[in-house]
């Protein structure tokens, strides 16, 4: 019986959250800083001609400015690509760029002054002469013939191409097929815009050489490898990189951002500390960005609704440089789950990464999944109505069967476990399905527009078993770390690799490690985003920490028991195989006799002060572990959202919406449930309001939050969740990965229930977001008699 | 300029540039860290703080304006070590992940209270449409709210 796993435990950090309390970088002030903001870009595409920086120079209160040409000859390298797809072609690109500018928001000077107010006074001061080009803003348009190219030594702007899947079983099924259908759509650019805004602050020790850097990433480890590999040369043991709290990452953290390596290295020439801190508006044009692909994709079945090949083909926008991971979100994350929850013999799919003048693109909650998803699960809706079949029998009739597992997809991946038709039973019954058609149908007699949108989806999370990503082109491996410390007084510090940004590992970790040693929860401390106290941790992204972090503590854990066990039973005179560690209470004894026993504090102490050890065993009680998984796991899904479209205006107003998860085991229901609830938000958001958009000079015209549309609380609605569990076979603690599936399922969840509203008119797809504007154009479009029989944009 | 302020019943006097912003005061200035900054266009709420007797955006607010006000910032919340029945239910609701949004959710959210103690759910969500949170979907925020004003009213 577990004490803690399993229950809804209130969070232990949150009260210094509720208090003010939180540790964000911004909120490191130390003494004699000073204040470093960035001169950027206005033009999307431009070269920089000359840069004047005597006049910022001269404003009292400035301590120094410097150009991307000052970094260069400072010794700072090119930010590296850390996924490495065959015969990609990385462009340069600097912390701050010498030559050209190539996105809105690209920087190129710095200022370091007294005050952040002197410092963004001193940046009006700086002129920079640009000679404006002519810029590039869409995936495929940047591939044509005279495409303006973003950098000169990518021909036809295009970083990579990837393909897999069997092209000929895919190009038999579409042979023999009884219907196709086909879409052909844009799965638009998102702003991460999580509400803390990226920071930096770094102190020099000129006497020990060593640097700390405070930096808003959710994985502080690898960035402390990139700067002391890449960036900024300071070795890894002089280099001390800190992610305290983080306000919310969402994929936009986990990065290598330009300000990490040009805050420590003007602390350093200052011999000062230094802060940076984004403002939103900075955060929406340098932030790694989400999506934005360009899609041709078709679907072929039989005459029975069974599904036989699908084929794919994408331009996946990268922006104006290769981010940090931006090579394995459209590759490795998206076309390796092109077979959802079905079993489809013949699929292919291709795509292109090209460089564009836009911000660059990467991981962002979902990160190839959800684009994956929202087209295969478009497509089995337009294949239902093609058939007269209902959405959610069509998919019945393709899932992979609960006896089939483990599942080897024709892309890839080996599903480890599911249940899907118990996942689709549970959704049905918890959205009463049937009712709901049958509400429908009255509704639309009275000419209301009523829409149902069903998704299932899966994920692959977890990453990754580190020998499978390496053979995709990772350039780091992907287990991660636990160490457990027990104290002589018995009392437990957990320091794991992973790191939380709102996923509440403080209370999540504790409930396991409290479980697996039989200690009170309070007496568990954990640590985490600290590289002095750390072990080397890969950090949080993929909905990992659980499944890979997570068991990484469960070993260790498993080691400081055994050798618990070697000093009790060493003490008590028994063997070792005639102990039992009662992990409801820590206590060890003596199998069939518990009186001849020893308690977990009485143990901790005898290890440190090792007066009667067992021969040959060291003393103290601390043991790491590092996990690497044997493969994803698989979290599956099945979201019902009922709509309606209001016909006059175009609005969409979200009736009800049913989630029903498999994400494994689960250890705090309460935090599962935030962590599905809040990824539906996000996947709301993508299908309804967000959109993150240029004009064809590159310009970012949603570049603030008047103009980037966020969800709200008016306008949102309740969410219904509920779960199946199917644990995962391959992790000790069955856990699959909880942070993602909302946001992949939400999107086409609410996508597919608009275009049901919209299926009475002959309208079969609008490029998402769903605005009003764009839909009252498709009603209007629809009802005037031209184009009945097409969608929207 | 010379300025005088209360801020969580302290009274401090001080000498500030006119353009500076209360929030920035707040932070820089009296190290008042709680109140967070999550946008430059006075969209998200994250630095709502009350002044006055009212809920008010920090960021848009100059430090000079609030000469001779009264301020309480998240600090200023709790009062004699006992968190606000608004704390109290954002933490037992799990209203928060990332933590960033919720010192200014939860101001904002205590004087929607104060002002419409029977307040329902579309007035909650409603009234903290100028507040944006992007990891929890408001569901819990929604249902904190509604728990602390149920507190607050059976405590008066
Ligand atoms: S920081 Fe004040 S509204 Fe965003
Ligand atoms: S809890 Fe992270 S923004 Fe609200």
């Amino acid at each position: 019986m577990s004490r803690y796993v399993g229950k809804s435990m209130k969070r232990v950090e949150d009260p210094r959250f509720i208090q003010g309390k939180g540790k964000y970088v911004a909120n490191i002030h130390l003494p004699n800083m000073a204040h470093l903001a960035i001169k950027r870009s206005p033009y999307g595409h431009a070269r920089i001609k000359s840069i004047d920086t005597s006049k910022a120079k001269a404003l009292p209160g400035v301590i120094a400015v410097y150009t991307g040409q000052d970094l260069i000859e400072g010794g700072v390298g090119k930010l590296p690509c850390g996924w490495n797809v065959p015969d990609i072609k990385v462009p340069d690109r600097w912390p701050l760029t010498p030559d050209k500018v190539r996105h809105v928001g690209d920087g190129v000077a710095a200022v370091v002054a007294e005050t952040p107010y002197i410092a963004y006074d001193a940046l009006d001061l700086i002129e920079v002469d640009y000679e404006p080009l002519p810029a590039v803003v869409d995936a495929k348009k940047a591939t044509e013939p005279g495409a303006p190219l973003v950098h000169d030594n990518v021909p036809n702007n295009i970083s990579y191409t990837w393909a897999l899947g069997d092209k000929e079983a895919c190009d038999k099924a579409f042979a023999e097929a009884d219907v196709v259908v086909e879409l052909e759509l844009v799965n638009q650019r998102l702003i991460p815009n999580a509400m803390e805004p990226r920071a930096a602050v770094a102190q020099w020790n000129a006497a020990t050489e060593e640097m700390t850097l405070w930096t808003t990433s959710q994985n502080p480890h690898p960035i402390r490898l990139l700067l002391s590999a890449f960036t900024l040369g300071i070795p890894e043991n002089k280099l001390r990189v800190i992610s305290p709290d983080v306000g919310g990452g969402f994929g936009s953290k986990i990065f290598h951002y330009p300000e990490e390596i040009i805050t420590p290295w003007v602390a350093r020439a200052i011999n000062r500390p230094v802060k940076w801190v984004a403002t939103r508006t900075e955060s929406m044009m340098t932030d790694s960005q989400g999506r934005d692909h360009v899609t041709h994709c078709k679907l072929a079945l039989k005459k029975d609704g069974t599904m036989t090949g699908l084929h794919v083909q994408t331009w996946s926008n990268q922006g104006a440089y290769i981010s940090t991971f931006a090579p394995l979100i459209p590759t490795a994350l998206y076309i390796t789950l092109l077979s959802g929850l079905y079993k489809i013999p013949g699929i292919w799919g291709e795509m292109w990464g090209t460089l564009t003048n836009t911000v660059p693109v990467d991981a962002y909650r979902g990160a190839g999944r959800p684009e994956a998803s929202y087209l295969l699960e478009r497509l089995v809706d337009l294949a239902a109505q093609e058939l007269g079949m209902d959405p959610i029998e069509i998919r019945r009739k393709n899932f992979i069967p609960a006896n089939e597992f483990p599942y080897q997809t024709p892309v890839a991946f080996m599903y480890d476990s599911g249940d899907y038709h118990k996942l689709f039973d549970k959704a049905e019954e918890l959205a009463d399905y049937k009712k709901m058609r049958q509400e429908q149908e009255k509704a639309r007699k009275e000419g209301r527009l009523i829409g149902i949108g069903v998704a299932g989806c899966i994920e692959a999370s977890g990453p990754a078993p580190s020998a499978v990503a390496g053979s995709l082109g990772s350039a780091v491996g992907f287990w991660e770390s636990g160490k457990i410390r027990i104290h002589p007084s018995g009392k437990v510090t957990v320091f794991t690799g992973s790191h939380a940004h709102g996923q509440g590992h403080e209370t999540t970790f504790a409930q396991v490690i409290a479980d697996e040693l039989g200690v009170n929860i309070e007496d568990v401390e954990i640590v985490h985003g600290d590289t002095a106290s750390v072990p080397f941790g890969m950090g949080t992204y993929g909905s990992r920490s659980a499944a890979v972090g997570g068991s990484a503590l469960v070993r260790s854990a498993e080691r400081i028991r055994a050798k618990m066990i070697k000093i009790a039973a060493h003490q008590l005179e028994a063997a070792e195989e005639d102990m039992v560690y009662d992990q409801d209470s820590g206590k060890i004894y003596v199998k069939g006799s518990p009186d001849r026993a020893k308690s977990f504090a009485e143990i901790s102490l005898a290890a440190y002060t090792a007066h009667n050890l067992p021969e040959g065993l060291e003393p103290g009680l601390e043991e790491t572990a590092f996990y690497d998984p044997a493969n994803f796991t698989f979290p599956n899904s099945a979201h019902i959202a009922q709509v309606e479209v209001d016909r006059e205006t175009g609005e969409v107003r979200i009736l009800r919406y049913v989630a029903v998860d498999d994400v494994g085991k689960v250890i705090n229901p309460l935090i599962v449930e935030g962590q599905i609830v809040g990824g539906i938000a996000q996947g709301v958001g993508q299908a309804l309001w967000e959109h993150g958009v240029y004009d064809e000079n590159g310009q970012l015209l949603t570049g603030s939050l008047m103009d980037y549309a966020m969800p709200r609380a008016d306008g949102f609605p309740h969410i219904e969740v509920a779960r199946t569990e199917t644990p995962s076979p391959h992790n000790p603690l069955g856990v699959k990965g909880a942070g993602e599936m909302g946001t992949i399922a939400a999107t086409v969840a609410i996508a597919n229930g608009v275009m049901d509203a919209l299926a009475p008119l002959g309208i079969k797809h609008i490029d998402m977001p769903l605005t009003a504007e764009k839909i009252w154009q498709a009603i209007q479009n629809a009802t005037s008699g031209n184009g009945a029989s097409g969608g929207g944009d | 300029m010379k300025i005088t302020v209360t801020v969580n019943g302290t009274t401090y006097e001080r000498d500030v540039e006119p353009r500076t912003l209360l929030v920035h005061f707040l932070r820089d200035e009296l190290g008042l860290t709680g109140t967070n900054i999550g946008c430059d266009t006075s969209q998200c709420g994250a630095c709502t703080i009350h002044m006055n007797g009212l809920a008010v955006k920090s960021c848009t607010t100059l430090a000079v304006q609030a000469d001779g006000a009264e301020i309480t910032t998240i600090e200023g919340l709790a009062q004699n070590g006992e968190l606000h029945p608004m704390q109290k239910a954002f933490w037992e609701n799990h209203a928060l992940q990332c933590g960033y949004c919720t010192p200014g959710m939860i101001m904002a959210a205590t004087k929607l209270v104060e002002n419409n103690p029977n307040i329902t759910e579309e007035e909650i969500r409603h009234g903290l449409e100028g507040n944006i949170c992007r990891c929890t979907g408001y569901e819990n925020i929604v249902k904190a709210v509604k728990a602390a004003a149920a507190e607050m009213a059976g405590g008066d």
